[in-house]
């Protein structure tokens, strides 16, 4: 009972919500029989359902030559990929699942359990799944075998996450160098050269950076100039396509002569060199030349250790014209994706620029690019590229479709960002002023983070479309994902299987178009902060 | 009553109330300002504050007040006029401009929190990165500045999920994080229920008994009578009247004055 005096209130007792009637037959009374035109169109369109899934299962179980599928299975994962060869997209495959899988770890270190009752029965579906599913079956073990492996490294993942808290900052990092890894195992090729190469790169441009920094320190330099700081942004962004340029050319990726790769190493050496003092404050720079020296100093003893024992290091040298597949596709789409992000951002800053000649030739990128269709800018860039480059310079076909795709994805994906920042309301960069921060620290640290994670969605979606634009490769040259199944359709053998051939790879690009979209949902959701 | 009358009635009744100084740390003189559209928002106004005074700047919407105080920390530019913060001459030098902000903390109608961050994120982030202060530094005095506005407890909550009066306690208690030597707020209760208006003001009037300098913009008459040492009335892009809380409440001596405050009142 409640007590009643003048001066305290009445206190209600809430009460319960009224009890819907539930069990399945109240909910399909209310849903599908409500009244007599709604059950004649439940009735209607169960018929109609029951027909069509009647009509897929007879095809797919009595009609269908699923041959075509186990029987080319690795030419649909890996095209023309030498057969002596493929362990090494097993290599590739194993390397990036672990990675993933380390990352899954570190990144739910927090949470109680792991493996929660739906991941597990996830696993136990997809385990099940390619034992029965006749498709996959010649690879069914080694598929498996890379499920384990995954958890595996998900759980040795968490460990080392809950022991070293800070490690998360390295995965983008550790990111990339698995990404070139797995173009090193892919390529193949002595790589002792690039290493070297490499190594020699990255020593001196830190050499000079901390020498630059130093001096910069000592006249504090630092101090007027550090006004500028973008920050973790540019940081990565640096890092990420600096790095890129860099290591397409060392691994002999581009055909490119002598005197173009030492125009590379200089143009890299200098940008390190000048702008990473410049932008980064001394606790990035700590971090960046660590774990640089640490990379350099690791492929540097991998080398003279190779040397020593005097074998050869490396795989086979396996040109691109070779690639192809699913592999060739996630190759094209993950290097589109993660050039395009950077240079999305960066146009739709400068559309927003005050400065005249970068917000003009930002709206003329932008707007050119999204007037052409994206299948005119791949045959322009298999016919103009060439001219801008010198005499004899023919960079390889597949470094021209990524052109093309990420010129074309880093237009559209500029709008989308500059949604996000248009959405940002005016307070909040004159608050982060009234505080003191400057430009690109308001930039970095305020605008942008919110502007992204609203434009989160917009973005993702256009990583999808990227990724299903890779199919229109194939009218280029390039063997990717469908090219190989035309090629497989082509052959007597398998003449008029078409549907079977165009389901299944229907099936692995709606497989990894949903994964993307379920991240980006959890992503979205991890971001909430309203709630 | 002449420029210089007002200025000796005001600093008198500064040294009796104990917090004021004789020294000024904004000095604003014939600052006008036009918008883009060429709209005459501020036709010379003058205004100068003392160290540890508190100012309230009155009158009706539309009148330039929001406008005035925002050209203290420069983020409204202004045409004509000068301008010196703590000895700084406002200029359009963006060096110079962040040394006028590091002076001056703001508190906005709309709290401007920033939503992404965490309360104690909120607060530590300029110190860190403008004052360049370590982490662990930054969180001991912000979790004190959080004391004193009372909000430990939700350090750690987001903005969004706080209430409007909590929020724009936050917005002080981030702007105080900077050690600034100047205050200004900008409507700060406009935008609040009205039973949270009390904690605010009750936040601020802690601020101002500790002898912060503060120039507030607001229509709370209960605030300026109790805790200013001057109320200002602006109308029409020019300042009207200059009197203290008394004088100005009880005996204004402008007929626009009288008319604004019996509209408030």
């Amino acid at each position: 009972m409640t007590t009643t005096s003048p001066n305290t209130p009445l206190v209600v007792e809430s009460s319960p919500p009224p009890i819907a009637q539930s069990g399945p037959v109240a909910w399909l009374r209310k849903h599908l029989f409500n009244t007599w035109y709604n059950t004649l169109l439940t009735v209607i369109l169960a018929v109609v359902m029951l027909l069509a899934v009647w009509g897929i299962f007879n095809w797919a179980f009595r009609l269908a030559e699923w041959a075509v599928v186990p029987n080319n299975l690795a030419l649909f994962m890996s095209g023309l990929y030498p057969a002596a060869q493929r362990s090494r997209i097993w290599a590739m495959l194993g390397v990036n699942v672990a990675m993933a899988g380390v990352t899954w770890g570190l990144l739910a270190r927090n949470q109680a359990q792991l493996f929660g009752r739906s991941i597990l029965i996830g696993v136990g579906i997809l385990c099940a799944g390619l034992i029965i599913f006749p498709l996959t079956r010649p690879s069914a073990v080694a598929l498996i075998g890379m499920v384990v492996l995954t958890l595996a490294c998900a759980w040795g993942g968490k460990a080392l996450g809950q022991r070293k808290l800070n490690l998360t900052q390295f995965l983008s990092a550790a990111w990339f160098l698995v990404y070139s890894i797995s173009l090193l195992i892919l390529a193949g090729g002595d790589i002792r050269n690039s290493l070297l190469f490499l190594v020699a790169t990255i020593v001196l441009s830190i050499w000079l950076a901390s020498i630059v920094f130093n001096v910069l320190t000592k006249f504090s330099v630092v101090d007027a100039i550090s006004g500028n700081t973008v920050g973790i942004w540019a940081m990565r962004v640096l890092w990420f396509g600096g790095s890129l340029a860099l290591f397409l050319p060392v691994y002999g990726f581009l055909n490119v002569p002598l005197p173009l790769k030492i125009v590379t190493m200089v143009t890299y050496i200098a940008f390190v060199s000048l702008l990473v003092p410049i932008l980064a404050d001394r606790r990035t720079l700590t971090t960046f030349v660590v774990a640089a020296s640490m990379f350099g100093l690791g492929c540097f003893l991998i080398t003279v250790v190779a040397d020593l024992i005097g074998g050869t290091l490396g795989l086979q040298a396996i040109g691109t014209n070779n690639w192809g597949g699913l592999t060739l596709t996630l190759f094209l789409a993950i290097t589109g994706i993660a050039l395009c992000f950077p240079i999305g951002v960066l146009m739709a800053l400068g559309r927003r620029s005050n400065l005249p000649i970068i917000k003009g030739l930002s709206i003329a990128y932008i707007e050119l690019i999204r007037g052409v269709p994206l299948i005119s800018i791949l045959f322009m860039g298999q016919v103009m590229i060439p001219l801008f480059l010198p005499e004899g310079v023919r960079p390889d076909n597949i470094v021209r479709a990524i052109v093309g795709l990420t010129l074309f994805s880093s237009a559209y994906l500029a709008e989308n960002v500059r949604a996000g920042l248009q959405a940002i309301p005016r307070g909040q960069s004159e608050a982060a002023a009234s505080l003191g921060l400057n430009n690109p620290l308001t930039l970095s640290l305020i605008v942008l983070p919110q502007a992204l994670k609203t434009a989160i969605p917009a973005i993702v979606g256009q990583f999808i479309s990227l990724f299903q634009d890779t199919t229109l490769l194939g009218i280029v040259g390039l063997v990717e994902l469908l090219g190989i199944s035309n090629s497989i359709l082509a052959n007597p053998k398998y003449l008029g299987d078409y549907s079977e051939a165009y389901l299944f790879i229907a099936m692995l690009y709606w497989f990894f178009c949903y994964a993307m979209s379920l991240g980006s949902r959890r992503i979205e959701l991890a971001l909430n902060t309203e709630r | 009553m002449t420029q210089t009358d007002m200025t000796m009635t005001n600093q008198s009744n500064g040294q009796s109330n104990g917090n004021v100084g004789s020294e000024a740390v904004i000095v604003a003189k014939d600052v006008e300002k036009w918008y883009d559209n060429g709209f005459n928002v501020l036709k010379g106004v003058s205004l100068d504050v003392y160290k540890g005074e508190v100012v309230v700047v009155m009158g009706p919407s539309g009148s330039g007040k929001s406008t005035f105080i925002r050209t203290f920390n420069a983020l409204e530019p202004y045409q004509k006029g000068k301008i010196t913060i703590d000895g700084i001459e406002i200029s359009h030098d963006l060096k110079n401009i962040e040394e006028v902000r590091r002076e001056v903390g703001m508190v906005f109608q709309q709290f401007n929190l920033f939503p992404h961050l965490t309360v104690l994120q909120n607060v530590t982030l300029a110190p860190i990165w403008v004052r360049k202060q370590k982490k662990r530094e930054a969180e001991e005095i912000a979790m004190q500045l959080l004391e004193r506005v009372g909000i430990l407890a939700q350090a750690n909550k987001f903005p969004g999920q706080m209430s409007g009066g909590q929020q724009q306690r936050v917005a002080i208690a981030r702007s105080l994080a900077m050690q600034p030597k100047i205050m200004l707020f900008d409507e700060p209760t406009s935008a609040l229920d009205p039973e949270m208006v009390r904690e605010v003001l009750d936040v601020m009037r802690g601020l101002a008994d500790s002898g912060m300098t503060m120039v507030c913009v607001t229509h709370e008459v209960g605030f300026a009578r109790e805790v200013a040492d001057r109320v200002v009335l602006m109308d029409e892009g020019l300042l009207v009247e200059e009197n203290t809380p008394d004088e100005f409440f009880n005996n204004p001596q402008e007929d626009r004055s009288k008319k604004f405050l019996s509209q408030i009142l």
